[in-house]
């Protein structure tokens, strides 16, 4: 099991700047789609909130998998 | 170790706590359920400029405040005691409430009439995030540590109950004053009696004493110096935090907010069932699923919490698809056969001119009933242009209103109530995993912040993301449910491989 918890941790790392570009790429799309005014706006403001809020939740995911490739995760507290 | 606490006095600590959260749920609920009216009443008339303050109201208080509430109430609820935490909390959050039922409206006082509803809905959600942990540590601390999922059960069944509340109060006023008082100024009502209900909750939580561990650390004098510091910046209790949040309250939040909140938008808005009949569904499947927060959180205590948790999660991710296409399928009017049909209302035939054209919309409205007792209102409409040359245009076919059968409606009642028992499977048992999961003195800090980031940013983007998924080309009705499924399926395999099911045991120490 503590070999799964490694190896997965590689993808816990890519995972997390994947989501970001993935998003970035959505964000930009949905506001090039969107109405000039007020709806550009709204649109960017959206996308805006929900960069600022993810980007740190993703930077996290890579944290979280780089302490499971370290082997952090072999041995919990509770254990 | 906790000191086995006396019945009576536990259930005191339960019932203050909950009547609390309950509150606070209740008065976050009704904001949204009665956003529509708000908007009509509060903002401005033009939709793109209330459709950006609306933005704010729900991004900002649902992503960005509700966390960051989680870190400065947490913080002080470690740093001052639990207690006078989650009483600022419930007096920030009934106040707000009680405030935005007085805010006199747009035609009134013009731009001051959003702002102010803006800045009391933000300040909603960081009471929010403050409140819940405050009262999950509260409980878990009066609880004796083979008992901490049956105590702190009652604590998960107030969000739910608040959403109860919320919709009962809603449909409960409008039943007496009549849509139109309602329209008008009833709506104030469920805002305004917030501040009865809270005032009660205050007063019963006034008379509570603080936990008896914090109480314990503080007069050791072991109380943190710096809990954000400490809850974050320590790698031993950060990795626990993330794997919190990755593990569990990430999945947890999109099954709470599918079964409770998107299985209704669903219903409503793409199946096009009845306003009432869509809430009655919610409120029957909630009434019959309550109790099963109890009953998980109390097994969690004998069979530990991470398999409860991540059943409820591996059940959603199976039975998702499937429920909804029941719903799509036995709301389908377009299969119902002639011999189905019991009567067709007269056709009521509207004209509208097309704005800067000469063009028309004729719309023909109809009530269909079936012998099954089910109906609906069907709508034919097509485009009369000036230019007579040209072919008048025809729209498919609209059905809305649709009530249900007997049966129907009970199947659906069914499968709203089984989504939340799978809710209540993953957020039963979820307090008290939380609360072991860190030491005392930084508790209220490090278990909030991953809890309102599971509940509030991958809970509440729900809606958001199912709306963007189904934009994409080749998009269905169901494809909606990836964002829910996948999530669910991330933090199900996460907390499969790194979480341990920890079995608390009668003489287990606090730490």
């Amino acid at each position: 099991m503590n070999g799964l918890k490694k190896a997965l941790g590689i993808f816990w790392i890519i995972l997390g700047p994947a989501s970001i570009i993935f998003m970035f790429m959505q964000a930009i799309e949905k506001v090039g789609l969107a109405e000039e005014g007020v709806h550009k706006t709204n649109t960017a403001l959206q996308w805006g909130i929900i960069l600022f809020i993810f980007i740190p939740i993703s930077a996290g995911l890579v944290v979280f998998g780089y302490y499971a490739l370290k082997g952090e995760y072999d041995k919990l507290p509770e254990d | 170790m906790n000191p086995e606490p006396q019945k009576n006095s536990i259930f005191k600590v339960i019932g203050a706590s909950s009547l609390g959260t309950l509150i606070e749920w209740y008065d976050f609920y009704i904001f949204g359920s009665l956003a529509t009216i708000i908007g009509s009443q509060l903002f401005p008339a033009d939709a793109g400029a209330s459709a950006l303050i609306n933005t704010l109201a729900i991004f900002a208080a649902g992503f960005i405040v509700r966390p960051f509430g989680a870190l400065v109430f947490g913080r002080l609820g470690d740093l001052i005691g639990r207690k006078h935490t989650f009483l600022l909390t419930l007096v920030l959050m009934g106040g707000s409430t009680f405030l935005i039922g007085l805010i006199p409206s747009y035609s009134s006082i013009g731009y001051a009439a959003p702002i102010l509803v803006l800045i009391l809905r933000l300040i909603q959600g960081l009471a929010l995030g403050g409140e819940y942990g405050g009262a999950a540590t509260y409980v878990a601390e009066h609880a004796p540590a083979n008992k901490r999922g049956f105590f702190t059960s009652w604590i998960q069944t107030t969000a739910t109950g608040g959403l109860f509340l919320s919709l009962g109060i809603i449909v409960l006023t409008k039943n007496l004053l009549g849509a139109e008082d309602f329209a008008a100024w009833g709506w104030r009502v469920p805002f305004l009696l917030s501040i009865l209900l809270v005032g009660v909750s205050i007063y019963i939580r006034m008379k509570m004493h603080e936990s008896p561990m914090f109480t314990k650390l503080k007069t050791e004098g072991n109380i943190s110096k710096n809990p954000l510091k400490e809850s974050f910046s320590n790698k031993a209790n950060f990795k626990m935090v993330l794997l919190a949040l990755f593990g569990a309250t990430m999945g947890q939040g999109v099954i709470w907010y599918t079964g409770q909140f998107y299985a209704q938008s669903f219903i409503e808005n793409t199946c096009k069932v009845d306003f009432n009949d869509s809430r009655y569904i919610l409120l029957w499947g909630i009434a019959f699923a309550t109790p099963f927060f109890v009953i998980f959180g109390s097994w969690s205590d004998k069979v530990g919490r991470k398999w409860i948790m991540l059943t409820g999660m591996l059940l959603g991710i199976i039975f998702y698809r499937p429920i909804y296409q029941i719903f799509l399928d036995d709301t389908d009017v377009t299969r119902i056969e002639q011999k189905d049909i019991k009567e067709v209302s007269n056709p009521v035939v509207t004209r509208t001119l097309i704005e800067n054209t000469s063009d028309s919309l004729i719309s023909t409205t109809s009530q269909v009933s079936l012998l099954n007792g089910a109906s609906f209102t069907k709508i034919q409409a097509h485009t009369k242009y000036a230019d007579l040359s040209k072919p008048a245009s025809i729209s498919p076919d609209v059905f809305k209103d649709k009530k249900l059968s007997t049966p129907v409606f009970w199947k659906f009642v069914f499968l709203i109530f089984f989504q939340i028992l799978l809710v209540t499977m993953v957020y039963g048992p979820i307090a008290a995993f939380l609360v072991e999961l860190f030491p005392t003195k930084i508790r209220y800090t490090s278990m909030s912040l991953p809890y309102h980031v599971g509940n509030g940013v991958f809970g509440g983007l729900v809606p958001f993301i199912a709306t963007l998924i189904a934009s994409f080309s080749g998009s269905t009705p169901l494809s909606g449910l990836w964002y829910p499924i996948g999530i669910a399926a991330l933090s199900f395999v996460i907390g499969a491989v790194y979480l341990s099911n920890k079995k608390p045991d009668h003489g287990e120490a606090d730490h």
